[in-house]
């Protein structure tokens, strides 16, 4: 293999490019990204970094040394692929042909579909978004921010200690519903709500208005109209593929893998991050796309060996992602969303620290924690004892 | 190889102690103490530890 093409130059795109160096790999490597910037780190953009400046080298990755040859191609997306042909077409026209392709195209923002108000509608995606958006939090702005997921719950935790005035509007009957559950769901809005943020629940948006000085700029679903300086849109993502489109690839919800991550019937194409959707052997066999900040850097070394045919263990990873919202930390391990129907709290008081599990026909397979940070060794430990990976099939 | 953990930055996340527990690790209070310098040999260990730093918090040297 003499040229490897990575695609998307975020945190997944980097890893592979270290990982592939790192598992030997010495041809050339070119790295396609549709951003004008050097890969960078997003969890800040809804917390730290938005409530202070928001610039490059705030958040920037640190990279290694190995990767110091890599040919950058940014600013310039891939429009379209010849898989069988092994080239990429590229905004500006130009072709690039390669030996070994790695998919890390990740994931946009969402938007609503209503139309109206563009100017004062947001998302947080990208360094640009959170640049943007930074100029409009000032205190005293009305804030409403549609979602109320991670994201969402972020973005609303920051623009209040900015002293905006925050509305979240969620469909669900309570923020961080569908990953939590309802119980710590209801604790967390509890401590938004002592901070000021106001909550419409189990309510969608049904259209904007048009920006006149007495305008119910976002109409909900009840009848509630609000005013709003700044709307926040939060309503998740949708996976970059559009460029794979006319390979025959399963490209329903991101990019199937098998479970080498190597992007099914092609031995030359692997997927890394966010838009891979894999199996893993610790839950069951249901291919699943993780959007876990730990995902691109475990896939990535995986990949990478997948990519160039080196011997790697079974690839079964434990998940683990954190929010930070004003002064509390949520960690969470394994896959909580698995094990929704059996919650049960392990230890601590939910309204101040605890330890939550999630259970999946008795047994335990995800941890989240609020706060209680000497806890965390010990759960992510029996979580990582609780799955040993079969040996590998030799043959 | 010389370590330097950006400690305005460093959040205590640990992430850091999983991957390299000979160089990183959580005192009583639940906050980071490190080596300054280690081993060749522990490099892999340290570059992974940088990796999975959330705040990317970890510069190595040398
Ligand atoms: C605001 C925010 C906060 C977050 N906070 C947390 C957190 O606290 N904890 C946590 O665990 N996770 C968090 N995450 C999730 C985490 O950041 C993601 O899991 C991670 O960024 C995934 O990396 P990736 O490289 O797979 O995808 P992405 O970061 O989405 O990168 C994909 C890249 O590919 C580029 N691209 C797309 N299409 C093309 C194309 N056709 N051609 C060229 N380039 C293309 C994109 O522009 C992008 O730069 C957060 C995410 C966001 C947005
Ligand atoms: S992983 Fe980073 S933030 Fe966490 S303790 Fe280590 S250096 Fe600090």
């Amino acid at each position: 293999m003499r040229r490897i093409v990575v695609v998307g130059a975020s945190m997944g795109g980097l890893r592979a490019a270290e990982q592939l160096r790192a598992a030997g790999f010495t041809g050339d490597l070119t790295v396609v990204g549709d951003e004008p910037h050097r890969p960078y780190n997003r969890p800040p953009l809804s917390k730290e970094v938005l409530a202070a400046e928001v610039t490059h080298e705030a958040v920037a990755f640190r990279m290694r040394a190995s990767v110091a040859d890599v040919d950058w191609r940014l600013g310039m997306p891939v429009v379209s692929s010849d898989l069988a042909a092994r080239t990429l077409t590229l905004l500006d026209g130009s072709s690039l042909a390669y030996d070994g392709l790695v998919v890390a195209t990740g994931l946009r923002a969402r938007r609503l579909p209503q139309p109206g108000l563009e100017d004062r509608r947001h998302v947080v995606r990208t360094l640009d978004d959170a640049v943007r958006l930074r100029g409009c939090l000032v205190p005293g702005a009305r804030v409403v921010v549609i979602g109320a997921g991670f994201v969402g719950c972020e973005v609303a935790a920051t623009a209040r200690t900015l002293r905006a005035d925050v509305t979240v509007v969620c469909a669900a009957p309570e923020p961080l519903m569908s990953p939590l559950g309802p119980d710590l769901g209801a604790e967390l809005r509890r401590r938004h709500e002592a901070r000021g943020v106001r909550f419409l629940l189990g309510r969608t948006v049904t259209a904007f208005g048009d920006g006149g000085p007495a305008s119910a700029d976002v109409l909900l679903s009840d009848g509630t109209a609000l005013g709003a300086d700044v709307i926040i849109e939060a309503v998740g993502s949708t996976p970059c593929v559009s460029w794979l489109d006319g390979n025959g690839l399963d490209l329903s919800d991101g990019v199937l893998c098998d479970a080498d991550l190597r992007v099914e019937g092609r031995p030359d194409v692997v997927a890394v991050g966010d838009v891979a959707r894999f199996p893993n052997p610790r839950y069951d066999g249901v291919c699943r796309r993780v959007e876990h900040w730990s995902i691109p850097t475990d896939t990535a070394r995986k990949a990478a060996r997948t990519l160039l045919g080196v011997d790697s263990p079974p690839f079964a990873p434990l998940p683990s992602f954190w929010s930070d919202q004003y002064d509390l930390r949520i960690q969470s391990f394994g896959a909580p969303a698995l094990g929704c129907d059996d919650i049960r709290v392990l230890e601590g008081d939910p309204a101040t620290e605890c330890a939550v599990g999630y259970h999946r026909d008795g047994e335990l397979v995800g941890v989240v924690l609020l706060g209680l940070p000497g806890a965390i060794p010990r759960y992510r430990k029996q979580l990582m004892d609780a799955f040993t990976a079969p040996a590998p099939i030799s043959g | 190889m010389k370590i330097i953990v950006d400690m305005d930055r460093c959040q205590d996340h640990g992430q850091c102690v999983f991957s390299a527990p000979d160089v990183f690790r959580l005192n009583d209070e639940g906050h980071l103490e490190y080596e300054e310098t280690a081993d060749e040999s522990l490099r892999d260990a340290v570059e992974e530890a940088a990796d999975v730093c959330p705040l990317q918090a970890i510069t190595i040297e040398g």
